[in-house]
């Protein structure tokens, strides 16, 4: 089986760079900052697979570039170097001319336009972010929230968009009465749970989480982390799960990638990066672990 | 079926200041299909080192691990891929552990479903009669069919960790000291659910720490030094 | 008259002291600023529904009095021309003679108060009942040009929004009316989408005149003269309003009402509030219409 999504030499720097930027940055520097021309090299010469239905774990503490790395997925940022590219089973029809006559995999996508990696975006991906606040429209209702995304995708029946809101609300353990109110009146867990709902409104291939249950309370966690286990599994998701709790990582993921300082340092499976850890870096993280 | 060659495993601590610590050096010994190898040997020799090899948990430092598996053939399991030894694992490889790994928010009625209606194409209702018949044998009452796992006993817990690894019928089962949290009549129990696991073609190699008990379950030993 | 004949006859008025035009070419804007909307106006035309920025000129109107109209009018009117000026559907409004008179000075054209005979029409937030033609031109003065304004404050955002279609934000605006109030409740200005690529903004027309722009005969141009945007729609173009397949767009209810004047019960109607009686009236808007039906009126 061929992964879905292939990255090659995912890269990202904030400033003008220089030649000096690579070696003297990374875990052995222990900096982001090149301290020749103050660039920052938020990640550098990432890569892996993502496959269907499987969860890709990415652990690594501030500055790592776990953040940046799906930022760069999801289209937000532009890349500085490297690819990202997608396999021809999940080409919706209006995707079809991202890919050349009998390639197995598409152009490189950060290369569209605008408009394209909105499309792609729009019909493969959802995202929750740690803070409710940037994945959601807090003065629009839940089911707006919702809603954004079929709108955008060209849905153009209320009452449509309505049922399929209060499925996905259901889904989430979200009262579906309050689908008509803004999510700045929820809880914490209950934001958290909209994000999920509107990431899953356009049935996306690949699902990001951001730190989603980092300062949760403990039982809200659990309860989002149990959300996720079974959408993964009932709709063959795949998904990017970045934390810094090794917990997490080890609750809903396979395989793991360790960043540090914007590099990869180690890559494996979940329980071997955690028994195993060959890197040093990886060592004192998990020797960390509470 | 499985062939461990030359198989040595060290760790090396780098926040320990580069210590190097060897946990098993030069062990081969092979298992035929159907069969039952018992590791023995002083603590610290190596036993769950060698399983979590197999099981690819740890990344063996030298040596092959050669494994005949049903989806690809004769594979070394120390060299291959990670989404490799993930499908080997999801089809066919089964670890029972010391100690449940607790997963909040999962009865232990599902804890035992999930891998059937993973790895098994069964229905729900199917898989729910069978991972409830299992847990009655293991003595589980099923008032707690749907009772979160992490308030139960550690034997509780341990019964139901090998429920969740037995339910789905692997093809080769490792068993890092599965009965040590247990009581006699429960040992019993599990013992006859290996049996007939046996019966069926699983083969296995597991770690018991009665020697006993080792003897009169498994076809052979292989002691390690 | 040609605008040569009329440019020659001028120089005769000139020479004998008689021209009007006194330190201004014809139509008052020189004609480097003629040439320049000119060209805003044909690259609008080409571009239908999308907001071409341009150079406004000073005009002797102050800003947000109808400047964006009167300069693309100038910059079209010719001495044959017969121009109609309207405001909110009143010809006799102050500011509609202001203009009306102001362009019959610098230009020489006609003026009429009579729709069908009108070659080009400019009008402030109403577009008149009879069908226009396709020898004449539609004028509309713009106070806001950008559709998206409600939703996003960001100028750059809303041109970057435009330039890639990305217009979720405008329809979630719509759902969210229809949560709210269980309809959509844009009374003016009520968004369209233009040969089925950008939203419009109509002007400040009421929703009764939105589907007169849409496979029309006339050129609809668009000014806004402090926002210096011009934007048009050519001919059978497609201009549809932003509705849901089961919340479709409506125009206003006059049924049951008729206007007093003239009687008749299909415009759009001005409620009115007799100052003696206190007795609740309604009138067409469009006055030029209403007094042809009627005769003259004489509220």
């Amino acid at each position: 089986m061929q992964p879905l999504i292939r990255v090659r030499g995912l890269s990202k720097r904030f400033g003008a760079g220089c030649t000096l930027c690579l070696s003297s940055t990374g875990p052995d520097r222990e900096s982001n900052v090149c301290p020749h021309c103050g660039s920052v090299v938020a990640c550098n010469d990432v890569s892996f697979d993502l496959y269907r239905n499987e969860a890709l774990g990415i652990v690594g503490e501030s500055g790592s570039g776990k953040s940046t790395l799906v930022r760069l997925l999801h289209f937000e940022w532009d890349a500085s170097d490297g690819s990202v590219e997608l396999h021809r089973s999940a080409a919706v029809p209006a995707l079809e001319d991202l890919f050349a006559d009998d390639a197995d995999y598409s152009h490189n996508l950060p290369g569209l336009s605008p408009f394209r990696k909105r499309q792609v975006r729009n019909s493969l991906m959802g995202i929750v972010y740690q803070n409710p606040f940037l994945g959601l429209r807090m003065q629009v209702s839940a089911g707006g929230n919702i809603a954004e995304r079929l709108l955008g995708a060209g849905w153009r029946n209320i009452r449509g968009m309505r049922k399929r809101s209060a499925e996905l609300l259901e889904r989430t353990e979200i009262p579906v009465e309050r689908m008509d109110e803004p999510p700045k009146n929820f809880s914490g867990g209950m934001q958290q749970r909209v994000q999920i709902a509107k990431a899953l409104s356009n049935k996306p291939l690949i699902l990001f989480l951001d730190e989603v249950t980092t300062g949760l309370d403990l039982s809200v966690q659990a309860r989002v982390l149990d959300l996720i286990r079974s959408i993964r599994s009932e709709f063959s998701l795949s998904l990017l799960v970045v934390s810094h709790d090794l917990g997490v990582i080890n609750l809903l993921c396979q395989r793991t990638m360790v960043m540090k300082y914007g590099r990869v340092v180690e890559a494996g499976l979940t329980d071997q990066i955690l028994q195993d850890p060959q890197h040093r870096y990886t060592q004192l993280l998990v020797a960390s672990q509470l | 079926m499985i062939s461990v060659e030359n198989l040595s495993k060290s760790f090396i601590l780098h926040i320990l200041g580069e210590k190097r610590i060897e946990a098993c050096r030069d062990v081969s010994f092979s298992v035929p299909r159907g069969g039952f190898l018992g590791l023995s040997g002083p603590s610290g020799a190596g036993k769950s080192t060698v399983l979590k090899c197999i099981y690819r948990t740890y990344l063996p430092g030298g040596g092959e691990v050669w494994y005949d598996s049903a989806t690809r053939g004769r594979v070394n399991l120390a060299a291959l891929p990670d989404r490799e030894v993930i499908d080997i694992r999801t089809r066919e490889m089964g670890y029972v552990s010391q100690f449940l790994k607790v997963i909040p928010r999962v009865s232990a009625l599902d804890v035992v479903m999930e891998p059937i209606l993973a790895r098994n194409r069964v229905t729900r209702d199917e898989a729910r009669r069978r991972a409830g018949g299992l847990l009655e044998r293991l003595r589980i009452p099923s008032h707690l069919f749907d009772a979160y796992p992490a308030t139960f006993s550690g034997g509780e817990q341990q019964r139901i960790n090998i429920a969740h690894a037995v339910s789905w019928k692997p093809r080769l089962l490792l068993l890092d000291e599965p009965t040590a949290s247990l009581d006699r009549d429960s040992v019993g129990i599990v013992l006859d659910i290996l049996k007939e696991l046996r019966n069926e073609g699983t083969t296995m190699i597991g770690i018991f720490h009665d020697a006993e008990l080792m003897e009169t379950v498994t076809d052979s030993i292989f002691r390690i030094r | 008259m040609r605008m040569r004949d009329w440019l020659d006859a001028d120089d005769e008025r000139q020479a004998r002291g008689e021209s009007r035009l006194v330190g201004y070419p014809f139509g008052f804007m020189d004609e480097g600023a003629k040439r320049e909307v000119r060209r805003s106006i044909l690259k609008a035309i080409a571009i239908p529904g999308y907001q071409v920025p341009y150079g406004s000129r000073e005009m002797p109107i102050s800003r947000g009095w109808g400047t964006g109209g009167i300069q693309v009018t100038l910059a079209l009117i010719l001495p044959e021309d017969v121009l109609k000026v309207i405001d909110q559907g009143c010809d006799g409004s102050v500011n509609a003679v202001n203009i009306k008179k102001f362009v019959q000075a610098v230009a020489d054209v006609q003026i009429t108060t009579d729709t069908t005979s009108a070659t080009v029409i400019q009008t402030r937030h109403r577009i008149p009942e009879e069908p226009m033609t396709a020898g004449q031109i539609l004028v509309l003065q713009v106070p806001y040009p950008e559709a998206l304004r409600e939703v996003e404050p960001s100028e750059a955002e809303t041109r970057r929004m435009h330039a890639e279609a990305d217009y979720g934000r405008m329809w979630l605006f719509l759902y969210e009316d229809i949560v709210k109030y269980g309809e959509i409740s844009i009374s003016y200005r009520y968004p369209v989408t233009v040969n089925g690529r950008y939203i419009m903004d109509p002007s400040p027309v009421p929703r009764w005149d939105v589907p007169k722009l849409h496979m029309a005969e006339t050129l609809f141009l668009f000014g806004a003269g402090r926002e210096k945007r011009i934007y048009a729609i050519p001919p059978h173009t497609r201009v549809e309003p932003l509705e849901f397949e089961d919340h479709l767009f409506r125009v206003e209810n006059f049924s049951g009402k008729a206007c007093s004047r003239c009687g008749a019960s299909d415009t759009f109607m001005d409620e009115i509030i007799d100052d003696e009686t206190g007795e609740r009236l309604y009138c067409c808007s469009d006055s030029g219409y209403c007094d042809k039906r009627h005769g003259k009126c004489s509220l």
